[in-house]
């Protein structure tokens, strides 16, 4: 009786395993792979063996290239069977193996006999199959059947064949270029989609011809555009071109501004959606502008799915950004949001309400969100920790509630990044809000007294080094910092010491007490702590009676490291113990630029492209190393600076020249970077003539030809010039002089005779930012008021009429070559005023600070206030140059 | 040492990052922002716009109820190796999972992607964009992705019943998007471009050997035993 209940049982555990996939292992379905070679082909069976190797790929299993290669000869066979279900999934397949150039072709043929097959299934199939795996040699030969294949009266065929040419558009777009024609007449389709497809594509020939893509847009806008996915691309396509091209200054009235209106009223919310969004992100929108939009938006909110609604908010949460009134009619929408379900959509509206909110509404407010606080993410409580902390410094009388907020959260459950958020918050409001100092810093104390974050706690005692000193009662302080070094980890007890150290330095009524607390920590279990607690004795001690702190010693505790940190690492992981103590001087100061290969970007392998070039790595230290194993260079001294490569050829000519020019005190030396893209030649004694009648201060000493260039592996060669000292400016012309050797392709054997001939190089130009070095400051304020106003040069400039204000901000930060700081670069969207603060060291070591203050009124024009701080009022009057000159 | 220097320098390090041109440029979320376009170069003209202009899919994920793989597609390489999708597929999976998106397709939003995603059954389905992407496009790819399977499957949507027709979901996520393209929304169309199996027409009856008919009437002959 036992037995069948048992069995039952077992039943019901197989039923909720069970997957047809189960147990499924890599070699079992290669084995099984071997029916697709069976002289009488069993379509069921082959899909079958199709799906289950897919279903493989599908979970991250990978084939090796022999197997992979197995399969796809196996899978080739397959091609025999008329069976019209196990042919999709032979398409499936091969696209999934993606297969080599030799292998390509073996199914080249079967492809395009399907390609010009009686049924469309095949043919639309086929086509984005082989468009897949084909290279720029066979698309000459399929171009034919592809052009056809895009007018196709079959919707499928058609979108199949304008999918393929969009990918193709990417590695191919010398042969995608010629379907134009073809392309718009597929515009002009009935097919909804064939016509979204056509658009794209015709947009993406055409959109470096702004003038054709004004045209285009001209055109569809007047209406013969069907699909809603169309209309948004056209839609996209319309706010590209009214950004660059400018409203009509008298009436304010913007081109197309009515289309975009009129889309606001059409039946797919898509379509609705992406006009209102348009509208929202055009460039000093003007409220009469915005209001159909946000109206729009507002009726979405109460939509009742969840998409649109987030969609809507996300958008108001936007313009709020820039402008906050337009938002506020939808308040009260916004409000009943915060009870939405769906948390993504309630921490946005709650965004939105903070800065749309106005000062007396922000105590109601915080109520709401107290409670909302409690059962959000932690990702979705950083954002509104965010929107807070400028809520706060907008309306810095309400700090009282907003701190009290913030510390009450700080309390609460939470990990890192959300803690992180909050610290860095009150410390922002520190800074900015005098008033909340006192409060802010109990807070952050209380805080450090029960911190599970190593990391919190030594930023936050590093803070209050440097701020608690300052404020009314600094001794109250002094016991929540001791606690640390009883209570905490090495780590935290090392920077604890350093924090008592800073309030003995600045308080001289707390000095005796500190030193007291400083010898109690010599005896410390942790080295660190021990050599800290002995530097800082030595440092406000001396000789044994508690003295005046000197300046030195205030330097070393409080002025700015200007070294970037990665360059010590470096230079002391390269350090080998000697007599030869180790010299910060000798540290690199320049800040390296990122590598640009990890920030590859998204969606760019399309097909089976190959990995894209890497960008040349620019590594002052590279330079310094091939130049100095140069005889005639090794004399110049200390390399200043290297500049980033300048192209001085058009992409896609037939040599490709880029030049680094290297600034020493009294030499210019040019690397010219030469590649030689022709397969049939050879260069040899490849050398540039450069001419220096524009630069009368620079006298050519010396040029190291190339001795030989064979194709496509670049080469240097270099000109040196001899300067006087200082920022020299001047204009080169280059020609680059080589003879010619015929290759024979084939054998890659050049031939005895060769030709002289000279390429003519674009001009090359020594400007005032190849004197200047990007160095950053941790701090900018301290350095800026540490410089003192004593060369100080202060100006103000008319830049004309900019395309906006973050255009203007960056062509002054290229034309100075200098290192923005503190995230000052980025310009908000839509913001009238504007400060930068760059750093760097001009030629001769110097140290310079520049502030720019920059604002644009209505008709684009700017005007930027600069203000140089530097050691020598020479470099500052040069900096004011550099400015007024370019 | 490099301790004290840390520390000493902690509040304007998250500053020091240098942005570069190119760097902004590439970051899709800036794209929008007016400011890019002025620094477009000719080439990376091209790719922008490819990125910034086209609707485009990232991604379209089929998950069970315990977040294994079903079926999955990338068409972005920001998740470049199997890890990455894991790790991917694993958080948007745990983000998700206690929402309820039986009835009306829900959306959130992480790392720059915007995800939206309705249940059925033990099976989760998902589309993600870009965080510049239209969500009510993303939300009609959704839509059709989801209606052509419950078509395909005849109302029987689970995972048994998907793995069972794993050829028929991996035809559709085929038919839905090309590299990231959107080809078709419609869940009517992509179900009767996939459901479509049947011997090729155009194919004459004269043509297939004798052996090949024989082979299909075996077919017939053992499944209509079987059943």
């Amino acid at each position: 009786m036992a037995q069948p209940l048992i069995k039952k049982d077992d039943d019901r555990d197989d039923e909720a395993d069970y997957s047809p996939f189960l147990g499924i292992e890599k070699g079992a379905v290669l084995q099984e792979a071997r029916v697709f070679n069976d002289p009488q082909l069993d379509p069921r069976r082959c899909s079958q063996v199709i799906t289950k190797s897919l279903y493989l790929l599908n979970q991250g299993e990978t084939f090796t290239k022999v197997e992979a290669t197995e399969v796809f000869f196996a899978v080739t066979k397959l091609f025999q069977s008329r069976d019209l279900g196990l042919r999709r999934m032979v398409y499936l397949m091969i696209k999934e193996l993606s297969p080599s150039a030799d292998e390509v072709i073996i199914v080249t043929s079967s492809l395009m006999k399907d390609m010009n097959s009686k049924t469309d299934m095949y043919r639309a199939n086929a086509i984005r199959v082989l468009c897949r795996i084909t290279d720029g040699t066979l698309l000459t030969q399929i171009e034919r059947y592809l052009k056809q294949a895009i007018v196709d009266k079959n919707p499928v065929v058609a979108s199949a064949a304008l999918v393929s040419g969009i990918h193709l558009l990417q590695t191919n777009p010398e042969i995608v270029k010629r379907w134009s024609n073809e392309v718009q007449e597929a515009v002009q389709s009935r097919a909804a989609l064939v016509q979204f497809h056509a658009l794209a594509l015709l947009h993406q020939i055409r959109q470096n011809d702004r003038l054709a893509v004004s045209k285009l847009v001209t055109s569809l806008t007047k209406g013969t555009v069907r699909s809603p996915l169309a209309q948004c691309l056209l839609i996209r396509y319309t706010s590209q071109v009214m950004r660059e091209s400018n409203p009509n200054t008298a009436t304010g009235e913007r081109p197309f501004f009515d289309y975009l209106e009129s889309c606001l009223r059409h039946k797919a919310e898509m379509v609705i959606f992406e006009a209102a969004r348009a509208i929202t992100e055009l460039s000093d929108v003007h409220t009469r502008e915005l209001t159909p939009a946000i109206t729009v938006l507002q009726l979405f909110l109460s939509s009742s799915k969840p998409v649109l609604r987030f969609a809507a908010v996300r958008t108001l949460n936007k313009v709020a950004m820039t402008h906050p009134m337009a938002v506020t009619n939808c308040n009260i929408d916004m409000e009943s949001l915060i009870s939405d379900q769906n948390r993504s959509i309630a921490t946005l509206a709650i965004t939105t309400l903070l800065k749309t909110g106005n000062e007396s509404s922000v105590d109601r407010l915080m109520k709401q969100i107290t409670n909302f606080m409690s059962d959000i993410a932690d990702e979705f409580k950083i954002v509104v920790v965010e929107a807070i902390r400028s809520l706060c410094l907008k309306f810095p009388l309400k700090y009282r509630s907003l701190m009290n907020f913030l510390s009450n959260i700080l309390r609460e459950e939470g990990g890192f990044e959300y803690k992180k958020a909050i610290v860095d918050s009150i410390v922002i409001l520190i800074r900015d809000i005098p008033d909340a100092k006192e409060s802010g810093l109990f807070h952050l104390c209380e805080f450090i007294e029960d911190c599970e974050f190593t990391y919190l706690s030594t930023q936050i005692l590093h803070f209050l080094g440097n701020e608690g000193p300052k404020t009314s009662d600094p001794s109250k302080y002094i016991r929540y910092i001791y606690n640390r070094v009883i209570l905490e980890n090495a780590t935290v007890r090392a920077s604890a010491v350093s924090t008592l150290a800073k309030f003995g330095a600045l308080v001289d009524s707390l000095k005796p007490r500190i030193y007291v607390l400083l010898r109690r920590c010599l005896f410390d279990c942790d080295d660190e702590v021990r050599d800290r607690a002995t530097l800082y004795l030595n440092m406000l001690v001396g000789d044994g009676s508690v003295v005046e702190t000197g300046k030195d010693v205030k330097d070393f505790l409080f002025g700015s490291l200007n070294i970037p940190l990665i360059n010590l690492e470096t230079s002391l992981k390269n350090y080998e113990p000697s007599e030869e103590a180790f010299n910060i001087d000798s540290v690199p100061k320049e800040v390296k630029s990122q590598p640009l290969a990890e920030k590859k970007a998204p969606g760019k392998k399309q097909s089976a492209l190959g990995a894209p070039p890497t960008a040349p790595t620019s590594s002052s230290d590279a330079y310094e190393r091939i130049l100095s194993a140069i005889p005639e260079f090794s004399t110049f001294g200390h390399l200043f600076k290297s500049s980033a490569p300048v192209e001085l050829t058009e992409a896609e000519t037939e040599y490709a020249v880029n030049v680094v020019k290297h600034i020493y005190d009294g030499h210019v030396v040019f690397q010219y970077n030469c590649t030689n893209t022709i397969p049939e030649q050879l260069l040899e004694d490849v050398m540039v003539v450069v001419d220096a009648t524009e630069a009368e201060d620079f006298s050519e000493t010396a040029s190291k030809p190339l001795k030989s260039l064979p194709y496509d592996s670049p080469g240097q060669t270099f000109v040196a010039f001899e300067k006087p000292e200082g920022a020299i400016l001047g204009k080169f012309s280059n020609v680059l002089k080589f003879n010619v050797k015929e290759v024979d392709p084939s054998t890659g054997e050049a031939e005895e005779d060769s030709v002289e001939d000279e390429y003519q190089l674009e001009d090359l130009e020594v400007v005032a930012a190849d004197y200047v070095l990007r160095v950053g400051v941790s701090n900018f304020r301290n350095a800026w008021e540490g410089m003192g106003p004593d060369c100080e040069r202060v100006d103000e400039y008319g830049l004309g009429v900019r395309e906006s204000l973050a255009e203007a901000v960056s062509a002054v930060i290229n034309i100075l070559g200098m290192q923005p700081c503190e995230g000052t670069e980025v310009v908000p969207n839509n913001s009238r005023s504007h400060t930068c603060l760059l750093s760097g060291v001009f030629i001769g070591n110097v140290k310079v600070l520049v502030r720019l203050s920059f604002g644009i009124d209505g008709p684009k024009q700017v005007a930027m206030k600069l203000a140089v701080r530097s050691e020598d009022q020479a470099v500052s009057d040069a900096i004011h140059e550099i400015v007024s000159s370019g | 040492m490099l301790d004290l220097l840390l520390c000493r320098i902690w509040v304007p390090v998250r500053f020091l990052l240098e942005v570069d041109l190119i760097t902004l440029l590439i970051l899709p979320s800036l794209f929008h922002s007016g400011t890019s376009h002025c620094f477009c170069t000719s080439s990376m003209a091209s790719f922008s716009a490819y990125q910034g202009s086209c609707p485009y899919i990232k991604s379209i994920l089929l998950l069970d109820s315990e977040g294994k793989r079903v079926a999955v597609k990338y068409y972005s390489d920001d998740w470049p190796t199997l890890n990455a999708k894991l790790t991917f597929e694993k958080s948007v999976f745990t983000k998700t999972q206690k929402t309820n998106a039986r009835t009306e397709a829900e959306i959130t939003m992480f790392e720059n992607n915007i995800i939206v995603y309705k249940f059925i059954q033990d099976l989760h389905f998902f589309v993600t964009g870009g965080d510049n992407e239209n969500e009510l496009i993303l939300a009609t790819v959704l839509q059709g992705f989801y209606d052509a399977v419950g078509l395909l499957l005849r109302g029987n949507v689970d995972k048994r019943e998907a793995l069972e027709n794993l050829d028929l979901i991996l035809l559709c996520l085929d038919e839905i998007v090309d590299g990231g393209m959107i080809l078709e929304t419609d869940a009517n169309v992509i179900a009767g471009k996939v459901a479509s199996h049947s011997v090729d027409s155009s194919a004459p009856l004269s043509e297939q050997t004798i052996s090949q008919a024989l082979a299909t009437a075996r077919e017939h002959l053992t499944r209509s035993l079987l059943k």
